[in-house]
């Protein structure tokens, strides 16, 4: 495994463990929301250094294509996420 | 398709199929109900005559059906089990007829007469079950449908009764079911077999076979009100009067009792369970449960509590029988099951008639009934000097040969002792009610007289039920030595559960 | 090439984009797309019963880039109890959200979630198992907030952020087979996986994610309150079907996939974790002031049964005795799942007709509502496990396996669980019981009480006595990889 790789690859690992434990501490919402991106971030730098082949190499295309697939979902769960806050918002102040 | 592999699936749907449909219907729909009822136990009593009549000459009935890999439900009719179905059938029908009336105008009566049948179904299910598993499947399935029965009244005593009889009979059937799945896979699938099946089978860890038993007894022993697991019985006669007929005389405490002589002799087999070393411990529990219940009797007022003691010592009788190794023994133990149901059913039903008729439900305050209620007392006493063992009721035949078994056994020396102290101890907690009814002055007025002004004592419906029980009873001890007697069909069980 | 596999999943998915495009008619949509959906999973029982496993690879792309639907007998009977369940709790909902608001946002994503749970059971390759868990988490979500109270936002919330979690983690597991394996087809996996760290890392990473979703002790706590708020029908669906399917990845990954490379002693962690749901839950069950609270916290346990069947499975060698364990934790799934959707739509039906759901004060309530406390009482005659439930039969042999195993120890913890089920189910049933005057009306709502009732004989009475079917349609080739074996 070359440099880049490995410095992707622990990249990937050190962004989720940070996300993960500000998911866990963090109080507010907005915060937990933010800290999940940042682990789901983490877990796509693994998928993109597993995409490396080799030097001069065009990358394996379906890592790439799981990571795509992967933003989408993390857009929809974060949007869903930030409703229900807003909701949960609006109904504290009735 | 042949009858010998529907009968007995037929003789458990006649009350089952009856009792959904009267779940349906509509609380002042009697007619239909009572009809149905009255269908159904006589089918019933048709269909166990029919097997009867088969099993008397080999004919084999078996009905088989595999519910998982491994595990069949089967409902199979050898000589035990008719003789088993036979008394359940037949009380059916009695209580049937004393419910109908016991009940008239109370609310509630298809709820509770749907919960009836499902009792007598899965009672008739467990006689007939054919291996451990179906036995026990219909041994759970007697005490989901007897829970509704005791809570019927509604009352919050009611319903702690039932809360109570629900946690001991629930924990026993988890100790039942562990030790028969434990058992299951220790010896594979065991179909019941006279003369016990465990003793053929090479190579099984007698300590594991030790626990087995012990669990399957306890298990057994809750509703077999074996000391101390007991204590749901007298808690339980908060159900009305024709709920404790039947649970004392035919479903719930018998089933228990019919599950001992199950496991001793037809999955262990006696021989070979007191190779084990299983049943003194076993005949040690059933005597002190038949001193102990007929002491606490004594000091009862309550006549339906005292009654629910003496049960407790009774029925222990039928385990005494299991645990001493001999035939005549076994005959004493088996045809107790009978004549302690005919004789405790009477008991039960006479209370009944006294608390309805007149609001009487102490023995203090029975005096002279006797002369208001001679019908009911005359039943009441046949019952009781059942219960002593005085001649000729059914009571002094089981007590005869379970003494003449003991000696036989060389067990005589720790038997007979205790079936004369349970004899006097009897004669004590029933003699004086018998004195009381028949030579004592009324106090004064009854308690709650219901103002029954016809012909009869009481209704119809509540009279001839105990009646008839009292005669049965009588004629059981009477023509004991006849063909086809319950004597009799005990002595062929026996001899088929003693190998030469 | 077999198309019918696609159906289960185009079905429901089509009538969601037409419940969004025809609010209005969103009840009429939702019943038809259950219906035709059950029919199809029949046509495909039927196939799958006479022909063995389905495979329908989409758009005819081979898998390794494409996405191959593959139906299996275990995939197949699990279609069915979420077709079944989501028909009579979509039966159910016609008639329960008297709000027309609500009606027009609940259909589209019912039918979205019974699409993602429905393309979960047939996905043949870790992303796209992935892909599907998602979606089913986020719906789910998204109904669980459709109680509308705070209550239930905050719970639908803490579902949410714990579940994306887990998703993750489960991706990150994904990430490390690609890595490892170079394919994320379970067949092609299956031939080739062996047993290192690579494989135990990733089997890791996924079970923690999935152990989340499936609310296994100690990462249930946010289950009992997502489950207690939100309406009715969602909660049957919740616990019937959402936590099932992180259940069913669990047997996929474990007794299938990675069978060949696991370790027997690491199945114990998940039978203990299993034994203390049952303890815990049942204890709090037993405690619980609501009957919705009571009903959450039963799942918890019931839950913690099937994870006691991973050790035993593991332990076993191949053969008769592993088969019949398999159908028995099948057939306690299938059981489950009926018996509480069942329980669920009774409570519904209960709180709606008294205002709340506590349990103190319902004895009114079950006088008045005979058939709801009958399909209460079935319910809970298959919850504690009692004859002639199917939940009895995979019960004891559950306990025979134990048995057969030499892991005794389970015993007492099964034995336990089953009485404090005992205990809090007639808790509540003794309430049904009072003093007073007969009831004269039988039927109070047939729309919400009847398919509460047919769920419930479902699982005491059909699967009670057509058990057998179950364990000859389950038990010989119901893993993907054994066909291969």
């Amino acid at each position: 495994m070359l440099f880049a790789e490995i410095t992707y690859a622990l990249t990937g690992v050190g962004l989720f463990s940070l996300g993960l434990r500000g998911t866990l501490l963090r109080r507010s919402l907005l915060g937990r929301i933010i800290a999940i991106n940042v682990c789901g971030a983490g877990v796509f730098m693994l998928f993109v250094a597993i995409a490396y082949r080799g030097p001069g190499q065009a990358p394996d295309a379906l890592p790439h294509a799981l990571v795509l697939t992967g933003i989408v979902v993390a857009v929809s769960a974060t949007a869903l996420a930030l409703a229900l806050g807003r909701r949960l918002r609006e109904s504290k102040h009735e | 398709m042949s009858l010998e592999t529907w009968l007995p699936a037929l003789i458990v749907l006649s009350s089952l199929l009856p009792g959904l449909v009267i779940f349906m219907l509509r609380e002042d729909d009697h007619r239909l109900r009572t009809s149905l009822n009255l269908l159904g136990a006589f089918v019933k009593l048709l269909l166990v005559g029919m097997m009867i009549w088969g099993v008397f000459h080999e004919r084999v009935f078996e009905t088989r059906w595999t519910l998982a890999p491994g595990l069949d439900l089967v409902l199979h009719a050898d000589e035990l089990s008719v003789l088993f179905v036979t008394l359940s059938t037949l009380l059916w029908l009695v209580t049937t007829v004393y419910a109908i009336g016991y009940l008239e105008n109370a609310p509630h009566r298809s709820r509770f007469f749907g919960f009836f049948s499902l009792c007598v179904t899965a009672t008739v299910g467990l006689a007939l079950a054919g291996n451990l598993f179906t036995f026990v499947i219909f041994y759970e399935m007697l005490t989901l449908a007897t829970y509704p029965l005791v809570a019927h009244k509604g009352t919050p005593e009611a319903v702690r009764g039932a809360r109570i009889y629900l946690a001991y009979t629930l924990a026993g059937g988890m100790l039942l079911l562990v030790g028969a799945v434990w058992l299951r896979t220790l010896a594979g699938p065991l179909d019941f077999a006279q003369g016990g099946i465990l003793g053929d089978i090479g190579g099984l860890d007698p300590t594991a076979l030790s626990w087995i038993f012990l669990l399957l007894i306890v298990g057994l022993g809750v509703k077999a009100a074996l000391v101390p697991l007991h204590g749901w019985l007298p808690q339980a006669m908060v159900a009305p009067a024709p709920v404790s007929a039947l649970l004392h005389a035919v479903a719930v405490v018998k089933a228990g009792a019919f599950g001992i002589v199950r496991v001793v002799y037809d999955v262990y087999g006696v021989e070979f369970a007191d190779s084990l070393n299983l049943l003194a411990p076993l005949g040690a529990a059933a005597a002190i449960t038949i001193i102990y219940g007929s002491v606490r009797a004594l000091s009862q007022d309550h006549l339906k509590k005292r009654l629910a003691y003496s049960t407790v010592s009774q029925v222990s009788y039928i385990a005494l029988g299991t645990a001493i190794v001999g035939p005549i023994a076994t005959i004493g133990g088996m045809v107790h099951l009978v004549h302690q149901g005919l004789m405790k059913i009477t008991l039960f039903f006479a209370a009944g008639n006294y608390a309805e008729t007149l609001g009487i439900h102490k023995v203090s305050e029975m005096n002279g009934v006797g002369r208001r209620m001679p019908g009911t007392t005359l039943a009441f006493t046949i019952g009781a000097l059942g219960m002593i063992g005085i001649p000729p009721v059914a009571g002094f035949v089981s007590k005869w040969y379970l003494g003449l078994g003991a000696v036989e056994a060389g067990a005589a020396a720790w038997v007979m002792p205790v079936l004369i102290a349970s004899s006097l101890l009897n004669a004590a907690y029933f003699l004086p009610i018998l004195y009381r009814a028949w030579f004592r002055e009324a106090a004064s007025d009854w308690p709650a007289p219901s103002g029954h002004s016809g012909r009869l004592e009481t209704h119809a419906f509540l009279l001839w039920p105990p009646v008839i029980t009292a005669a049965l009873a009588l004629a059981a001890g009477l023509f004991a030595a006849a063909p086809y007697s319950p004597l009799e069909w005990a002595e062929i069980i026996a001899a088929r559960e003693y190998r030469e | 090439m077999n198309s019918l596999p696609v159906w289960p999943i185009m079905l429901p998915l089509g009538a969601a984009l037409l419940a969004v495009l025809w609010p209005r008619r969103g009840a009429w949509i939702g019943v038809a797309a259950g219906l035709a959906t059950l029919a199809v999973v029949g046509l495909l029982l039927a196939q799958v019963a006479s022909h063995g496993t389905q495979v329908h690879t989409l758009g005819g792309w081979e898998p390794g880039l494409g996405i191959a639907l593959r139906a299996d007998s275990l995939a197949v009977a699990l279609l069915l109890m979420s077709s079944l369940v989501a028909l009579a709790a979509g039966w159910y909902a016609t008639g329960y959200f008297s709000d027309a608001g609500r009606q027009s946002q609940f259909w589209p994503i019912w039918l979205l979630m019974l699409a993602a749970l429905h393309a979960m059971l047939l996905s043949a390759d870790l992303f796209n198992l992935y892909v599907t868990l998602e979606l089913l988490g986020l719906s789910a979500v998204a109904l669980a907030a459709l109680g509308g109270g705070r209550a239930a936002i905050e719970a639908a919330l803490r579902y949410l952020i714990v579940g994306l979690l887990g998703s993750l983690a489960f991706l990150a597991g994904v990430a490390v087979m690609y890595a490892r394996y170079g394919t994320l087809d379970m067949l092609a996996l299956a031939a080739v996986i062996e047993p290192e760290p690579a494989s135990w890392l990733a089997l890791a990473l996924m079970t923690t994610g999935l152990l989340v979703k499936s609310a296994l002790f100690p990462l249930h706590f946010w289950l009992p309150p997502a489950h207690a708020n939100a309406p009715a029908p969602v909660s049957a669906a919740l616990s019937a079907l959402v936590v099932k399917a992180a259940v069913y990845l669990m047997i996929r990954l474990w007794l299938d996939l990675f069978a060949p490379a696991l370790d027997p002693a690491s199945a114990w962690i998940l039978g203990a974790l299993g034994a203390v749901a049952v303890l815990w839950g049942s204890w709090n069950a037993l405690r619980a002031q609501r009957l919705k609270l009571l009903a959450a916290y039963s799942t918890v346990a019931q839950l913690g049964y099937l994870f006691i069947f991973f050790p035993l499975l593991v332990a076993l060698p191949a053969g008769p005795t592993r088969d019949t364990a398999f159908g028995a934790l099948v057939l306690m799934a299938l059981t489950h799942a009926f018996a509480k959707s069942a329980l669920f739509l009774a409570a519904g039906m209960i709180q709606q007709h008294a205002g709340h759901d506590r349990i103190e004060e319902l004895g009114g309530t079950a006088r008045a509502l005979p058939v709801t406390t009958f399909t209460l009482a079935l319910a809970g005659v298959a919850l504690v496990g009692l004859p002639p439930s199917g939940a009895f039969l995979a019960k004891w042999q559950l306990l025979s396996s134990a048995f057969a195993t030499g892991q005794w120890f389970w015993v007492p913890v099964v034995a336990a669980g089953s009485l404090m089920a005992a205990g809090y189910v007639f808790r509540v049933l003794g309430f049904a019981f009072g003093p007073g005057d007969g009831v004269m009306q039988k039927l109070a709502d047939g729309r919400e009480e009847i398919p509460a009732l047919l769920l419930a004989i479902i699982a005491t009475a059909v699967l009670g006595l057509g058990a057998a079917a179950v364990w000859d349609f389950v038990a010989p080739g119901a893993l993907l990889t054994e066909a291969q074996r």
